[in-house]
């Protein structure tokens, strides 16, 4: 290569390798900004401040959802399977709001550190299947606990 | 390899050799998308968990792919633009910006179609959707800028300059959802590991990736012929072009 390019490569290399430090470092220091929501360790941590409109995310924990039967009113916990926190809400839910899925909701941390939600949105992971096959799982992982076996992550 | 790297300097050159390739690709091209695009949409399995609604992945992550990819190949024609100097890496990115940008609409614009159902919402700023829509403005910033001046050598290198630079938006698009907590989900497919959906439902998504990147190069090819008759349109070979119409030996691969 000729030494003028070698150089103008060297100054274009330059030039985004310093872009990119500085992306790097601006993205680092708001990355409590960037996130979207914080998870139950952090509010159980006390990362979240209270009273102040945020989102809080993880997964619904199984056997948490309870519904008052004469209004719109839910309460279910949110777990990240280390902490976890417990959200109250009145409203409609997503169609894909279930136990063991994801959610994000909106609102505010109370005094006794519960999450009143003005909004519940569902949080998709990234797994897609034919229902046959999400039924044959649960088939052979309803078969893995009656016999004590460990079943394998999905 | 060199030769024909040099060659590429060569507009009268390109012009045919693109006119060759262009047939095959738009095609290929039309037959691999449509097949994915049909398969996809009328054949494939229902996800357990969405039913019908997840089908809109069969449009939104080619052009969500597309978008990504188109931006990383001209960011590579900036490069070559500032260094080399070639006049056809620039006709490339001025070729290529408007397809990445609507490209990109696409892709936001599916990805809400498929949000509001799925979580409920149209829109949240989160890091993925935010940094798509980034780059939606990037694609439309280059080409606001190729149109900005007069003379084709400060645009080339101005809009080269913004390209590069730019370019560090596409990692973060790539990683924002493993970096941060987004609501939009990690990627499903990774170059290390086998998929871990149906081959019922990935085959019809490979094929209509394949079959975008095909079209992609056909109306960039296309979008790039035009360029060159224009800038050359003073010279001796294209008014022969332009004369002999359809009957020329340099095909147009237009359609």
């Amino acid at each position: 290569m000729n030494p003028a390019r070698k150089r103008k490569l060297t100054i274009v290399l330059f030039l985004l390798a310093g872009v990119a430090v500085a992306v790097g470092l601006t993205t680092y220091a708001f990355r409590q900004n960037i996130n979207l929501f914080y998870d139950p360790s952090q509010i159980a941590g006390g990362e979240a401040p209270v009273n102040v409109r945020i989102r809080a995310g993880g997964m619904v924990e199984e056997g948490s959802v309870a519904r008052d039967p004469d209004s719109l009113k839910v309460q279910f916990r949110v777990t990240d399977y280390s902490s976890s926190v417990t959200v109250h809400y009145e409203g409609i839910l997503p169609d894909l709001f279930a136990e063991g899925q994801g959610v994000v909701a909106t609102g505010q941390l109370n005094e006794n550190r519960e999450f009143v939600a003005s909004e519940v949105l569902a949080k998709h992971d990234e797994q897609y299947m034919p229902p046959e096959v999400s039924e044959a799982l649960e088939r052979s992982a309803a078969r893995a606990r009656e016999e004590g076996r460990e079943m394998p992550e999905y | 390899m060199w030769q024909f790297f040099h060659k590429l300097g060569s507009p009268k050159w390109f012009y045919g050799i693109a006119g060759r390739f262009m047939p095959w690709l738009l095609g290929l091209g039309l037959v691999l998308s449509l097949a994915g695009i049909v398969w996809g949409l009328a054949f494939a399995p229902q996800d357990y968990l969405q039913g019908n609604s997840y089908r809109i992945i069969f449009i939104h992550v080619p052009t969500a792919f597309l978008a990504q990819s188109v931006y990383m190949m001209m960011a590579v024609a900036g490069v070559i633009t500032l260094v080399w100097k070639m006049k056809l890496a620039d006709v490339f990115v001025r070729a290529a910006a408007p397809v990445g940008a609507i490209l990109t609409v696409l892709a936001l614009f599916t990805g809400a179609v498929w949000g509001k159902p799925t979580w409920g919402t149209w829109w949240i700023w989160d890091a993925r959707l935010t940094s798509m829509l980034i780059l939606l403005f990037l694609y439309l910033g280059i080409i606001g800028l190729s149109h900005a001046y007069s003379d084709e050598k400060t645009a080339a290198r101005a809009v080269a300059v913004l390209t590069v630079v730019g370019v560090v938006n596409i990692p973060i698009i790539k990683y924002s959802v493993n970096w941060w907590n987004t609501l939009h989900q990690p990627a499903t497919f990774k170059l290390t590991e086998k998929p871990t959906m149906v081959p019922e439902m990935w085959v019809p998504l490979l094929l209509a990736v394949l079959g975008t990147y095909l079209l992609f190069g056909w109306v960039s090819l296309y979008r790039m012929q035009t360029e060159v008759l224009r800038r050359e349109r003073r010279t001796r070979w294209v008014k022969d072009v332009i004369a002999a119409g359809g009957g020329s030996q340099l095909k147009s691969g237009g359609a």
